[in-house]
């Protein structure tokens, strides 16, 4: 084979488009050879692609913007030219707090986002820890979304194979995290789950493809053929047919090296709320690609920007503005042109989709799938436009 | 004493953690050990460290970009010594498999000789680790490989060289590694039991 990438990922469901790139042959298919490296954390995966170990990785949506914004532990430059996955995270509760819920008149039914918040202000008056895997991440800007005014709120970074530790030891008594972490700490009868990420945000943009700023420009034909792989393999993804094939790619040793069962519930979206329970239908728990979910919309990326520049007393313009151009939708469009349907427009109001909805595009019309806030707010990048 | 570089490294076990002690200590250097776990954030940030030292790999590394955001981006910035200035110590930290969080403020000047001969023991100390796995694996290998041996022995009533043999063509010809002909070996003759 002629040309080859080195990607890197953490071993989590969202990684599933760059390993399925792989195995399922996209990317032969494209003449590309991919290398997969495995990374254990966020802070070394994000190393390993500032200094060139590796070509591009999938990431925090929030990252490359925050690097851009100049927070975080190194300095990085980084951009998205596509998006991986919306969706998936789940919010987990101790079973202690489980009960306190509870008895404050919650029924845990995995879907109303109100409810599960009043309850949590009157089960936890004086606030809570809530753990996240990063700090920069669409779990902590979802989580600040939804209780950001709730008195005595903090969150902490919890690595998400610790999280069954922090909470024994106390330190956390809810998180945000990707599956199957927390589905894995249900099977621990460590925790309940609460919400998944989608009762928050219907669209939240969870993980990008990113590369350093210019590699797309240096690379075209490599790039080019990495992004129809990821591209097909996110196609092939969100086939109901592809599940069980899926969960056993992604199960194995040298990738998520969990058993397939677990695997299979969030990619079928249906999910174990607690160790004893049923499972719960959660439609549209995570989107690899319907709905327009691989396109990087300016709008999502100014949507985190201004999130982080509230949460962490940042000039909002400013942010939204840099935030935007971290994300690439020209370079989506140069090179998926001949197999994606594209879009017309690169910004959409976010949350004012209560249903998927047809838009137009270069061929016709795209589905753009469901897209609403908890609280039924809208971000609209140009007020009145 | 404000001439006093004050390093915490952050390291569970208590053997590694000496090592890395012996090669930082000197008299303008006072060093605290803390181990991984959770709340660690935290607890760094109690000891208002100017430096902090971690492995690079270690699964908590993650909660030490959590000081990035202390006490507001803007009030106390901590930041990993791979800065914007010097990319050839950046690449051997990285390199060495350490990572380091300072205090932003702290001269280079100073932090130098401290990151050189962190990086010179965490390196070794990489390079130890890699190879103690090497050999486990090689070990395991060998086990299973015996194992496979011996049903091929008892199933075909091979002697030992032929059954080895028989292997080794199998896996030449599926270009396949002996260890994983073993493995579907002894896999498949736990299934037949």
């Amino acid at each position: 084979m002629s040309r080859a990438v080195d990607l890197s990922f953490i071993p989590l469901l969202d990684a599933a488009p760059l390993i399925v790139a792989d195995r399922m042959g996209f990317a032969e298919e494209e003449r590309l050879a991919i290398r997969l490296h495995r990374a254990r954390t966020w802070s070394m995966l994000r190393d390993m692609l500032a200094l060139g170990q590796v070509d591009a990785a999938q990431m925090l949506s929030a990252v490359p913007i925050a690097g851009r914004l100049g927070l975080g532990g190194a300095a990085v430059d980084f951009e998205t030219a596509l998006v991986l996955s919306l969706g998936g995270q789940v919010i987990g509760v101790s079973p202690a707090l489980a009960d306190d819920l509870r008895g404050a008149g919650l029924r845990i039914d995995f879907r109303d986002a109100l409810a599960a918040r009043d309850a949590l202000l009157r089960a936890r008056p004086a606030g809570l820890r809530f753990g996240v895997p990063f700090p920069f991440s669409m779990h902590a800007e979802l989580l600040h979304l939804w209780l950001g005014d709730m008195p005595g709120l903090s969150t902490v970074t919890v690595p998400p194979p610790q999280i069954a530790e922090a909470l024994l030891a106390g330190e956390i008594e809810a998180f945000c995290v990707g599956e199957p972490w927390g589905s894995s700490a249900v099977s621990q009868r460590l925790a309940e789950l609460l919400l998944p990420g989608t009762a928050i945000w219907t669209a939240a943009p969870e993980k990008v493809l990113a590369t350093r700023r210019g590699w797309f420009e240096a690379n075209p034909d490599r790039g080019g053929a990495l992004m129809r792989a990821v591209w097909r393999a996110c196609r092939w993804l969100d086939q109901p047919e592809s599940r069980a094939t899926a969960s056993e790619m992604l199960a194995r040793d040298d990738a998520l090296a969990i058993e397939p069962e677990v695997i299979e519930r969030a990619l079928s979206s249906r999910l174990l709320l607690s160790a004893t329970g049923d499972g719960v239908d959660s439609p549209g728990f995570i989107a690899f690609h319907d709905g327009a979910a691989n396109f990087p919309w300016r709008s999502q990326a100014a949507w985190i920007g201004r999130q982080m520049s509230q949460r962490l007393r940042l000039d909002a313009d400013a942010a939204m503005r840099i935030a935007q151009s971290v994300w690439r939708p020209d370079l989506y469009r140069q090179h998926l042109g001949d197999v994606a349907v594209l879009p017309a427009a690169s910004a959409k109001v976010e949350g004012a989709c209560p249903q998927p909805i047809l838009a137009g595009a270069n061929r016709g019309t795209v589905l753009l799938g469901r897209n609403q806030f908890f609280d039924g707010r809208i971000f609209d990048l140009l007020p009145g436009g | 004493m404000p001439d006093t570089l004050f390093i915490v490294v952050v390291e569970g076990e208590p053997d590694r953690a000496a090592t890395v002690l012996d090669a930082l200590a000197g008299d303008s250097v006072s060093l605290r050990v803390i181990e991984p776990g959770p709340g660690l954030a935290r607890r760094i940030a109690a000891l208002q460290p100017d430096l902090v030292l971690i492995d690079a790999a270690n699964p908590s590394r993650d909660e030490l970009e959590e000081l990035t955001l202390a006490s507001g981006p803007l009030e106390r910035p901590v930041a990993i010594f791979v800065d914007r200035s010097d990319s050839q110590m950046t690449r051997a930290v990285i390199e060495a498999g350490v990572a380091a969080y300072v205090v932003d403020g702290l001269t280079p000047a100073r932090l130098r000789p401290v990151l050189d001969a962190a990086v010179a023991r965490f390196g070794m100390l990489h390079r130890m680790r890699t190879e103690l796995a090497q050999t486990r694996a090689a070990l395991e290998e060998r086990k299973l490989i015996d194992r496979a041996k011996g049903i091929l022995m008892r199933a075909r009533n091979l002697p030992e060289d032929e059954a080895y043999a028989l292997m080794r063509k199998t896996a030449m010809e599926k270009n396949r590694r002996i260890a994983e002909i073993a493995q579907a070996i002894v896999t498949a003759s736990e299934m037949l039991k």
